[in-house]
């Protein structure tokens, strides 16, 4: 494990990002901008049913159609892809059975994209319909056909976990409460759609693939799984990434697909999907039904706790088995609770798969919890500070489920919205409409078990010297617009002495950087900068031993500082970087030196089946206050603003850390108003950016951001993640706000103004009935 | 059909269906201009034309007759970032890049006719255009960045 590094100076500058430049220029290339000018045009045919068996894909007809040069279906892999090694029942194109609307069937490469779509057309399909269930209650019906003949009860995974004596918890209690909560299902909407460039070159039967993958690891691995190919024949490109939020954290069917395509045309096809092509690939936060039941003492103090959460997760398994532990897991870490008991259910439904996204697992859960405390506090009289602060853990220790909390700074989050927000002033006092709520949250700072349990390090780097002088990292973590390369170069820049723009970073190119698992579960400052710092304190020994005995010192004695080497004070003698490079070669010639980074075993989670998940070497701590305003006539909640006070360990680069926070606020703010996905019988009715209410500009309150630093013993410069803990509170704050303001427990996301509206009217009804009867009587 | 493209004067054979986004990513290759959705959803492709900010991805190219259309690769001038690119990069305006382009040559339409606008002008210009990572908040900054800068 890498020891903690001193916070210097140059980590606490603001820093733009590396490659600010590119994208403010327009000469970012992201997938679908490198140079296709001589590859085929890639498309997929869906089907148009949400569970039929495949009688007949009769492609024929296309085939001869003029133009089109390959058309591959289900007949062309018999290999299963997806996430867990245990739960891969999917294939790239339908085999035998489709079982969402949109499924792909077949993939067309054509000279061009109108050839392409009317050879869809002339593709013959004869499928059989099955009956087709749209909730996870109608799945799970006694009667409901099996959509996975292994899975009774249409059931991807049960999850059973109890933590200490939840009977006694509750008997301990003052006041037991128990609430139901329902969230819709949102999507990521990254803005670049998915895209994909593939070369397959038949004469030296390699291929090469340039995609929006944010695990460039893992799909280079399903690569070779599905289209049966030696992995060293395979070369991932991660091209410049227009946002994941874990929309790209699978591999994704349309991969394979195109791939596949490009093998049998034996060139270059270039496949973009849709907008709403991207809503049917989805792979993002489920449907989510929670019942929660929690007991309180007097003082605020949490006794026990009894979650039960249902999420309807489509058609496969995809990342299912770890959303459905996440949202348990994830009920620890945050507060000390002294008896857990936690029911999950995945439930397979006729709807395209759900998956990874941003706060994976934990939002809707948290979103039940937040929001149940709340009410409890109220009936208790007792303010939501206090009742926080009542069941803060202490770091250093261990949840009931064997998770390590390392540091914890949630309390100094709290500390810092309530004066921010002038809470104390405020509360009680606002004017009928106006509210404020509170709401905490957390995150791992990456899965301390990946998903390909290998034993390897969980993070490497390598860092390259030169004659030029210049230092280069070698990363395969994905930057998708987080700024993964930035921290890199920073973790570098900082560690060796030198000024960031001798850095150059060079990431997710599977020939040249080491195998990294991607950007997920925020594990790249964590475990990735750890990783730099380490090859970086690698590089700087040779460096300092080199310049020592130029200056006929003592290594230990050598600083370096903005590039230049001395001994003590510096006033006798400086040697540049350029001179102490040039004594390096002379000794070993061009220098290439890898650092690494590995969670230790007891940080990899309880013994218990799912226990890896949720394990981390560091939570990540968020608090945040939001303020609305409601409009009792219409039923519109407006968010006036948001103040959000994030532990992030140590903020290597504040900007960064800032922009993480207001854009995981943000997101929460759009699945807490606005976002939700529907459908009709299986066909999808948001599928744009019209009828999927992203927030625009113009209904985004200020968000102020507050960092603390836990200085996280483990953590690179004492860091953890930023760009995940914030976001699950925003709803439960925001409903918090709005029961503040207008007196009405919403437990329903979004917070529509119909859904609003629906509440108020009922609220008028009962008390019209109440008022008739006490008249009455 | 002949144009002004970004300072310059081009002619070019368009068919009559082809939309503006198309022409100027696959015909010039000026991939700066990105698309976002199926049509008028994102603003990811807005461009200005004849200084005003259009979604070129709604645009036919032959309907651009005699017209001057600026993109992004038009704003940086002599190797110096324009006010807004400079402020978008130092202010973290821009976190994935995708929606930026567009974004700032929404504000930069806004700041042609109005030097010096509020957050509510600022906040209505750039309405039709989508961002997924920032919250908006540091684009708002920059754009009051750029407005200042240019100002000074």
């Amino acid at each position: 494990m890498t020891a903690p590094v001193d916070v210097g100076g140059a980590e606490r500058r603001k820093i733009p990002l590396i490659d600010g430049i590119e994208k403010v220029t327009g000469r970012a290339r992201y997938a679908a901008d490198l140079d296709h000018a001589d590859a085929l045009v890639g498309r997929i045919l869906r089907s148009p049913v949400s569970h039929a068996e495949i009688v007949r894909v009769d492609v024929a007809k296309a085939r001869a159609l003029e133009g089109v040069v390959a058309i591959v279906t289900g007949e062309d892999c018999a290999l299963t892809y997806g996430v867990l090694p245990v739960a891969m029942n999917e294939y790239p194109l339908a085999r035998g059975r489709v079982r969402y609307r949109g499924e792909p069937i077949a993939a067309v490469a054509a000279v061009d994209a109108a050839t392409a779509e009317r050879a869809l057309e002339l593709i013959e399909l004869e499928l059989r319909e099955l009956p087709a269930y749209f909730s996870s209650e109608a799945a799970r019906a006694q009667d409901a056909m099996l959509l996975h003949d292994n899975k009774p009860g249409n059931l991807e995974r049960e999850v059973h976990h109890t933590f200490g004596d939840v009977g006694e918890g509750f008997a301990a209690a003052d006041l037991v409460r128990e609430a139901s909560f329902c969230c819709a299902e949102v999507n990521h909407a990254q803005i670049e759609p998915h895209a994909m460039l593939a070369e397959y070159d038949p004469l030296s039967g390699r291929l090469t693939v340039h995609s929006v993958s944010q695990v460039g690891y893992y799909l280079h691995l399903m690569l070779a799984r599905c289209l049966d190919m030696d992995a060293s024949r395979i070369h991932v490109i991660k091209p410049f990434i227009g946002g994941g939020f874990g929309a790209r954290v699978e591999v994704l069917n349309f991969e394979l697909a195109n791939a596949l395509l490009a093998r049998a045309a034996g060139g270059r096809v270039l496949m973009r999907l849709s907008r709403e092509e991207n809503f049917l690939t989805h792979r993002a936060r489920p449907h989510t039904d929670i019942r929660l039941k929690l007991g309180m003492r007097r003082d605020g103090r949490i006794t026990a706790c009894e979650c039960e959460v249902t999420q309807r997760g489509g058609a496969y398994a995809g990342y299912g088995i770890v959303t459905i532990l996440y949202a348990g897991a994830l009920l620890h870490g945050l507060y000390d609770i002294p008896a857990v008991k936690y029911d999950g259910y995945r439930v397979y439904t006729n709807l395209p798969p759900c998956g990874a996204m941003r706060g994976h697992g934990a939002v809707d859960s948290r979103y039940a919890f937040e929001c149940l405390v709340d009410r409890m506090a109220r009936e208790l009289t007792l303010d939501p500070f206090a009742v926080r602060r009542a069941n803060l853990l202490r770091a250093p220790t261990r949840t009931l489920n064997d998770l390590r909390v390392n540091s914890c700074g949630l309390a100094e989050c709290l500390d810092r919205v309530e004066q921010a927000s002038q809470w104390r002033e405020r509360i009680g006092r606002l004017p009928r409409g106006r509210g404020l709520g509170l709401a905490c949250s957390h995150y791992v700072s990456g899965a301390a078990k990946p998903i390909h349990w290998t034993g390897e390090p969980h993070a490497v780097v390598n860092l390259r010297l030169d004659f030029d002088g210049a230092v280069t990292a070698l990363t395969g973590a994905a930057d998708i617009g987080q700024g993964s390369s930035t921290m890199v170069a920073i973790a570098v820049a900082e560690t060796l002495g030198v000024p960031l723009d001798r850095i150059r970073v060079v990431a997710a190119d599977s020939a040249i950087t080491p195998k990294d698992n991607g950007a997920y579960s925020s594990r790249i400052t964590f475990m990735v900068g750890n990783a730099a710092i380490d090859a970086a304190k690698h590089l700087k020994r040779k460096l300092v031993e080199a310049a020592a005995k130029k200056l006929e010192a003592r290594p230990e004695d050598i600083q370096c500082v903005d590039a230049t080497f001395f001994v003590g004070s510096g006033e006798q003698s400086r040697l540049p970087f350029a001179e102490v490079v040039g004594a390096v070669l002379a000794n070993e010639g061009p220098v290439t030196v890898k650092g690494s980074f590995t969670c230790p075993p007891d940080a990899q989670g309880g013994k218990h089946r799912g226990g890896a998940v949720g394990s981390t070497m560091g939570f990540s701590y968020a608090a945040q206050v939001v303020e609305v305003s409601v409009d009792e006539e219409l039923g519109k909640i407006k968010v006036e603003k948001v103040w959000a006070a994030l532990d992030c360990g140590c903020a290597i680069n504040p900007l960064a850390v800032e922009g993480q926070i207001q854009g995981s606020v943000w997101m929460g703010m759009g699945q807490a108003l606005s976002e939700e996905t529907r459908y009709a019988e299986g066909l999808p009715l948001h599928a744009s950016l019209l009828e999927y209410r992203v927030p625009t500009i113009a209904e985004s309150p200020p968000i102020e951001t507050h960092i603390v630093e836990s200085h996280d013993p483990f953590g690179p410069f004492g860091a953890k993640e930023a760009s995940e803990g914030a976001l699950a509170g925003f709803a439960p704050a925001l409903t918090n706000a709005v029961a503040n303001a207008i007196g009405l427990d919403l437990g329903e996301l979004p917070l529509s103004a119909d859904r609003v509206m629906e509440a108020l009217v009922e609220r008028r009804r009962k008390a019209r009935r109440s008022a008739s009867r006490a008249a009455a009587s | 059909m002949r144009l002004k493209l970004n300072g310059r004067r081009r002619e070019d054979a368009v068919a009559q269906n082809q939309l503006l986004a198309d022409y100027l990513r696959e015909v010039v290759g000026l991939t700066g201009v990105k698309t976002g959705c199926d049509g008028g959803e994102c603003g990811a492709c807005t461009v200005l034309i004849d200084g005003n900010a259009v979604l070129s991805c709604l645009t036919l190219a032959a309907r651009c007759e005699g017209k001057s259309i600026e993109t992004i690769e038009g704003l940086a001038a002599q190797g110096r970032l324009h006010p807004l690119q400079r402020a978008f990069h130092e202010k973290l305006g821009t976190q994935c890049g995708y929606c930026t382009p567009g974004m700032i040559l929404a504000a930069e339409a806004l700041l042609r006719r109005n030097p010096h606008p509020d957050d509510e002008q600022i906040r209505a210009a750039l309405a039709g255009n989508l961002c997924r990572c920032t919250g908006y908040v540091k684009i708002l900054e920059s754009v009051r960045a750029a407005a200042g800068m240019a100002a000074s």
